[in-house]
């Protein structure tokens, strides 16, 4: 084994992993708060009214960011899922459920923000188009999540069934990210795209980019300190965990 | 500075309720959920402490945490 491989299997053990992310957590949170307070600048403060929707488009800054990580969080959950079921790695079931409840609030947010902006701009405050209805599924994929690994006592077993539900689920992803492509939707298509850049004004388009890395530090940093309470939980008979928990020790 | 007064970036050009609905409750979800994982860390914290006592001084061991 190479020394690179040995460092990840040093973190993949539980014990490890909760010192890291005791040290990581509150560097990804400095960094969220100060991105987001930089982008709420940008996006309330400097960015102009949009020449077709006014003051309106506005709840792009949110919505957008929050779509954005409702589909990273499932991926990274699908992933962590592969990881898991592949090589048997106790971390990556906690790791799934410290992520699942960030996920599905984001992908609540992304559909009460589309909501709240659907009902000024097209009139309505939901359709069953592919789009919104694909996010639907998400949001009801994260809460099925939640549901299964909280109802099967077996923390290990658990931890399969939901990442098999992670993986399959993950297939909707790509259909949400495409729908307004592949099928005639009330939803606009992409605003920022790889292939063909922006279609944004510059100060807006900085100003939701800044949103959305915000959020994803933020999923980081509430994930890492989630599963150092899911560490614990799990590993409360073992001799770390009572040395952790001398008065004495810290956090 | 794009407005000219509070009370215009407030109504947001008559989509405030839109607007403010939408980064309020995005404000409120994301605090809130930084309020609940910090209590379930510190109430899980204090239990696995209680327990780890209450076994200590059952059993009567001379297992001392302040050495």
């Amino acid at each position: 084994m190479t020394q690179h491989s040995n460092v990840l299997f040093r973190f993949a053990a539980p014990q490890a992993f909760y010192g890291l992310a005791g040290r990581l957590w509150p560097l990804f949170a400095a960094l969220a708060t100060a991105l987001g307070v930089w982008g709420l600048w940008m996006g309330m403060f400097v960015a102009p009214a949009d020449f077709q929707q006014g003051q309106a488009y506005r709840i792009i800054f949110v919505h957008v960011p929050a779509s954005w990580m409702s589909m990273i969080i499932y991926l990274a959950m699908a992933f962590w899922a592969l990881l898991g079921l592949t090589f048997n790695t106790r971390l990556s079931g906690m790791m799934n459920r410290a992520l699942a409840p960030t996920g599905a609030m984001f992908a609540f947010l992304s559909l009460w923000t589309g909501a709240l902006w659907g009902k000024p701009m097209w009139g309505t405050w939901w359709v069953w188009d592919a789009r919104l209805t694909s996010e639907l599924i998400l949001f009801f994929l994260y809460l099925g999540f939640m549901g299964l690994t909280a109802s099967i006592d077996d923390p290990r077993r658990a931890d399969k069934a939901g990442g098999l539900l992670a993986l399959v689920g993950a297939i909707n992803v790509p259909v949400i990210y495409f729908s307004v492509r592949w099928w005639n939707t009330l939803h606009q298509g992409a605003s920022v795209s790889v292939t063909q850049g922006s279609s944004m004004a510059q100060t807006m388009l900085w100003a939701m980019l800044l949103m959305a890395l915000a959020f994803w530090l933020y999923a980081i940093a509430i994930a890492l300190y989630r599963i150092r309470t899911l560490i614990l939980e799990r590993e409360k008979h073992t001799l770390w965990v009572e040395a952790e928990l001398r008065p004495e020790g810290s956090s | 500075m794009i407005w000219n007064s509070a009370s215009e970036f407030w109504a947001m050009g008559g989509y405030g309720l839109y607007v403010w609905g939408s980064f309020g409750v995005t404000a409120l979800l994301m605090g809130g959920e930084v309020i609940l994982a910090a209590r379930r860390h510190r109430h899980i914290r204090e239990s696995l402490q209680m327990q780890a006592t209450t076994i200590d001084s059952d059993q009567d061991t001379a297992q001392d945490w302040q050495a």
